[in-house]
């Protein structure tokens, strides 16, 4: 290879760097976001040809056949997924990110020399062995991580914390393990343990924790998890961006990894609790099995109907509307949108109302208004609509709970007590759509329920939208 | 000491800090609406991965370092058109009524 041809070929991947962070930039806002994810398959395309293009790659016929495979099947997957699946496909696609990471890094430790990371003996550097050592470790966890992940999501396996006596002095020791083994393997490449190299044993116990740590994490803390591992999957990137001395890697890698960090600093903020007890994990389970109205609980509550909360919102000025994850189960994003559209021709003023950490993934319930066309310009964050409910009169709360619970403002015994939540209490008159009395995910009672301007509607979420409408003609 | 350059690893490590930044900022003015699809982008640009697994699977011939190349550019292709498929159908919803 000559040396013009190495400087282009780092040039093409500074470019697809850029593009990537073109491509994130254009999240700021949706008029510029097509125009990013198209700057996104610019820069992912120039660093495929670049890396084809390496006199080294002799061999295409495999190449095309899993990029025609792998691509096939993800182009089919995108097209057919639901949007209220979208937590799942994200954790199923970050698991992919995290194998692809241990794959990779296994395959340079099989053959370093294709890698170009051996000096003149065959003996790999010692940074080398580090960077692909920490990549294959960090990408195991985030692939064993996000299958339990994309099982609790998909509800194959119940969101409820499963909790192994003395988990933490378990995890404890397997990651001090693995650095002892990351250490080990640095040091020679050839330690073994009953016939087994050390590289293979840390991918190993990398798998392991992964599967431990996000076990005892429950349904409602996903949205953290789910960032959380996003990030995992840009570190283990950047590890092996390292061990390729790829810039175009490096860049992603470390950009990925701190969207995934900030994503979750967000998450735990809006509900206010520190990233650590979350990842410690066992809060919470997913919300309790219907009861039946009036289950636990003895005091009265005002309870209404399909064609009482039909009229209150009909002769109302302006209704806010509270979507939470009940919403995405019970698919009534449609429903309501035409809902909303009725009471407008009504003449009434209609606002979505959105808390950071409604549904199972950030950005959840947004994607699911804007599915069923809902325009963005009426969909408003926490900061930028809570003063509003005051002035509104009515609050209509589909699916959502925790994230209007007054105790949160007023009760330091609570569990939720601290997080940030919707003052939905201040409007006018609160309709609160409700499959029962049980409790929301923090296993709290939510005071709102037993005030005099709340009314209660027992039913499906989409169920009791659909009732709605009808009473509107 | 002009004869004397930071070595490899070194540059590598300031334009990985350095990245970090501008992540760090670039993160913070997306649009919570779009946290979503920020989730979906990033996973696919994560699988530029692949460039490694390229590296696996071009050399001549069979080997165990080849199969986990090509299998691994399977997964991130899978990754790559997945996601960045999945972010425009996404985006493609966002829209202001007329």
């Amino acid at each position: 290879m000559s040396q013009s041809f190495v400087d282009l070929t780092a040039i093409a991947y500074m470019v697809s760097a850029v593009l990537f962070i073109l491509s994130l930039r254009g999240l700021s806002s949706p008029e510029s976001s097509r125009q990013g994810n198209m700057f996104g398959m610019i820069g992912m395309t120039i660093a495929v040809v670049t890396t084809i293009l390496n006199p080294e790659i002799v061999s295409y016929d495999w190449i095309i056949g899993a990029i025609i495979i792998g691509g096939g099947i993800g182009f089919i997957i995108a097209r057919k997924i639901a949007m209220t699946d979208m937590p799942q496909l994200v954790a199923a696609f970050h698991s992919l990110v995290g194998l692809a990471a241990v794959f990779v890094a296994g395959s340079a430790f099989l053959n370093p020399g294709a890698f170009g990371i051996t000096d003149a003996m065959g003996t790999m550097f010692m940074a080398s062995k580090i960077e692909m050592a920490l990549g294959i470790a960090i990408g195991a966890i985030t692939f064993s991580g996000s299958v339990i992940a994309f099982l609790k999501l998909q509800g194959t396996m119940s969101g409820a914390p499963i909790m192994l006596p003395a988990r933490h002095v378990i995890n404890a020791a397997i990651g001090a393990a693995i650095i002892a083994g990351i250490a080990l393997f640095a040091a020679d490449q050839n330690v073994e343990f009953g016939g087994l190299n050390v590289f293979w044993i840390v991918t190993l116990l990398a798998f392991i924790i992964g599967f431990l740590l996000i076990i005892p994490i429950g349904g409602a803390d996903m949205p953290v998890v789910v960032s959380m591992l996003n990030s995992y999957s840009g570190w283990a990137a950047a590890g092996i961006g390292f061990t390729l001395q790829n810039t175009a890697l490096i860049v992603t890698g470390a950009l990925v990894g701190s969207s995934g960090a900030i994503l979750s600093y967000i998450m735990c903020k809006a509900m206010n609790r520190g990233f650590i007890s979350v990842i410690l994990g066992g809060f919470g389970s997913d919300s309790g099995a219907p009861s039946g109205p009036m289950g636990a609980e003895t005091r009265p509550v005002k309870q209404g109907s399909a064609d009482d909360a039909a009229f209150i919102m009909k002769n109302a000025g302006k209704v806010i509307i509270v979507p939470g994850y009940g919403m995405a189960v019970a698919q009534a994003q449609h429903a309501l949108k035409e809902m909303g559209d009725m009471l407008k021709e009504a003449g009434v003023d209609v606002a979505y109302a959105i808390h950071p950490v409604a549904g199972r993934m950030p950005g959840h319930m947004n994607v699911l208004l804007a599915e069923a066309n809902v325009s963005y310009d009426e969909v408003f964050e926490l900061e930028d609509i809570n003063s509003e409910f005051a002035g509104a009169d009515v609050a209509f709360v589909i699916g959502a709970n925790d994230v209007t619970n007054p105790a949160a403002k007023t009760d330091p015994q609570s569990p939720i007590f601290g997080m940030p939540i919707l003052d939905v209490e201040k409007a006018g008159t609160v309709l609160f759509i409700k499959r029962s009395m049980s409790s929301g995910y923090a296993g709290v009672d939510n005071e709102l329920f037993f005030r005099d301007n709340t009314m209660m509607l027992f039913a499906d979420a989409k169920k009791m939208v659909e009732d709605v409408i009808k009473a509107l003609h | 000491m002009h004869d004397l350059i930071a070595s490899p690893f070194i540059q590598q490590f300031s334009i990985f800090i350095l990245a970090i930044f501008v992540g760090y900022y670039v993160v913070w003015s997306v649009t919570p609406a779009l946290h979503t699809p920020l989730m979906s982008v990033t996973n696919a640009i994560s699988s530029v991965i692949i460039v490694g697994a390229l590296i696996a699977a071009g050399p001549e011939g069979a080997s165990l370092s080849k199969i986990l190349g090509a299998i691994a550019i399977g997964l991130a292709a899978v990754n790559i058109f997945g996601g960045f498929a999945v972010t425009a159908r996404m985006l493609a919803m966002y829209k202001k009524k007329k």
